[in-house]
């Protein structure tokens, strides 16, 4: 019995790795989905902020197209763009804003032309119990109020910049993080009043964190765009991808975690 | 004490592997070098956000390390020539920010020091806010800092032994001035060398600072936190930035082993 198992095992063994060498994983899956021919591995580099919706569209992508596989890395915009131009196996881009999307479109490194997604906007987040009662965007310059932004370096520090000058409100924060997460984070662990992150990031950290939307928010709208790779060895399965991240049943998965239609 | 019969006993293929070795090091500083804008270098880290970073790492490492040694010295002695239950335990706590990620002795810190740590509810209440301010970087620089001081003292006061003290003991000394008069100038050196290593690694602490601190210019935003933000937009200016680290490193590290090459001179005589 078990060394008949044992035998079985090994077959099963052999015959997947006969298909992997092949460079063909499809051949099980071919009955499942008769009308895709898909198959593969694509790697997607998506910024931080797309890091629950990303995983969930991955899965969402692997369910409805067997035999393939998304891998995912999520970093800083910046960083993801300065890692591909330096040889990094990416075939998708997800930026968290269009600048980093057209540094890497400057190295010749965007295959075709790149497609907005979704947007977003800041808010305010404070910790649950409020400390310091902000209620609008101009409460952020009281005197004594620990507001932490992101520094104008980045991406979400820009935004903040605009806001801030569009209101005429101007904050003297007691930090300017490098990211938003660490915005974030100087919230959740009280040291912070306030911070300035997206809504999506308050959406994210569930019930750690209130959200104040602003009104003044829409004078910084973050656009999030997507391409293929253009050194992308599979750029079949990666345009798939940013067809399923661009489709109505991916805008919804991005809906549903706070970021708007672009 | 030389070796007088000329064996050396390190086969040849050893010495290759160690110039892999020595080159992993060596060609990523060299990398970095090729990188820099020279013609822009001068104007880049005389930059108004470099010079505050500078200035600032500059003060808080000073500050960290005069606290690293007002807090080393005992503990060092304490670790060498003490003789207590729970001795072997304080050692390994001691050394543990040597092994620690950065990031997680920022988080401690946080949960020590912060509004709603610990002690920071009583130092709140007591007018005393640490977090946002140029002291919480010093106290993540000392913390990450202690154990290289505490190290090298142990260490020279293990191998200059005690005799001279007893000596001196015997001769009607009391103990503080065996202290002041033998223990710490047979160990000058070694405590030179501790205090030159802790202020290298405070100067180049990032991971702590940038969890307990925050980053503001002028007031927590310490060099490495500004290369960090810098490389964002600006790798030029990093990389630039960088490179005036890396002096600050090489010259460091030199002082230190000059230092401690004269450790067992000034012991022996």
């Amino acid at each position: 019995m078990s060394i008949r198992r044992q035998h079985f095992t090994a077959i099963l063994a052999a015959g997947t790795l006969a298909a992997a060498l092949a460079g063909c994983g499809s051949g099980t899956n071919a009955t499942a989905t008769p009308t895709s021919s898909l198959s593969g591995e694509i790697t997607v580099f998506a910024a931080a902020s797309l890091k629950t919706t990303f995983t969930q569209l991955a899965k969402d992508f692997e369910a409805a197209n067997p035999g393939t596989k998304v891998k995912l890395s999520f970093a800083g915009s910046s960083d993801l763009v300065t890692q591909i131009t330096q040889g990094a196996p990416a075939d998708v881009f997800a930026s968290a804003d269009t600048k980093n999307m057209t540094k890497l479109a400057d190295a010749k490194l965007v295959d075709g032309t790149a497609t907005n997604f979704a947007t977003n906007v800041l808010e305010i987040a404070v910790p649950p119990s409020n400390p310091a009662s902000i209620s609008s965007f101009a409460d952020l310059a009281k005197p004594g109020v620990k507001v932490v932004t992101c520094a104008s370096q980045v991406p979400c520090g820009a935004a903040a910049d605009a806001v801030e000058k569009a209101s005429g409100v101007a904050l003297t924060p007691v930090s300017e993080e490098s990211s938003v997460t660490d915005v974030l984070g100087k919230v959740t662990s009280g040291e912070a009043d306030a911070g300035l992150v997206y809504v999506t990031d308050v959406k994210g950290a569930g019930d750690k964190v209130k959200g104040i939307p602003f009104a003044e928010s829409d004078k910084a709208v973050n656009t999030y765009p997507i391409a293929t790779v253009g050194s992308s060895k599979n750029k079949e399965l990666a345009a798939a991808f940013v067809a399923a991240v661009t489709s109505d049943k991916g805008r919804k998965v991005l809906g549903d975690a706070g970021f708007g239609a672009p | 004490m030389k070796t007088t019969t000329g064996y050396h006993g390190v086969p040849r293929w050893i010495y290759a592997v160690a110039a892999a070795g020595g080159l992993l090091v060596v060609l990523p500083l060299a990398a970095m070098l090729l990188r820099v804008n020279w013609p822009q270098f001068i104007p880049l880290i005389t930059s108004e956000s470099s010079l505050a970073a500078l200035g600032l790492s500059l003060r808080t490492s000073a500050a960290s390390t005069v606290l690293c040694i007002v807090l080393g010295v005992p503990l060092a002695l304490v670790l060498a020539r003490g003789e207590f239950p729970g001795q072997k335990l304080l050692r390994s706590f001691v050394l543990l920010p040597l092994v620690l990620p950065p990031v997680v002795g920022g988080i401690a810190l946080l949960y020590t020091f912060g509004r709603q740590g610990l002690l920071g509810k009583s130092l709140e209440a007591a007018g005393i806010q640490i977090a946002f301010s140029t002291t919480a970087v010093v106290l993540a620089q000392t913390f990450v800092a202690l154990p290289f001081l505490v190290v090298s003292l142990e260490g020279a006061l293990r191998s200059a032994g005690n005799r001279y003290e007893a000596v001196a003991a015997t001769l009607g000394a009391k103990p503080t001035t065996v202290l002041r008069r033998v223990t710490l100038p047979l160990v000058l050196p070694g405590l030179a060398s501790g205090a030159v290593l802790s202020f290298a690694r405070s100067l180049g602490e990032f991971g702590a600072t940038l969890t307990f601190a925050g980053s503001l210019e002028g007031v927590t935003r310490t060099l490495p936190l500004e290369i960090y933000l810098q490389r964002e937009t600006d790798a030029d200016a990093a990389v630039a930035l960088s490179l005036v680290l890396v002096a600050v490193a090489v010259a460091v590290v030199g002082l230190s082993y000059g230092g401690r090459r004269r450790t067992p001179a000034a012991v022996q005589s």
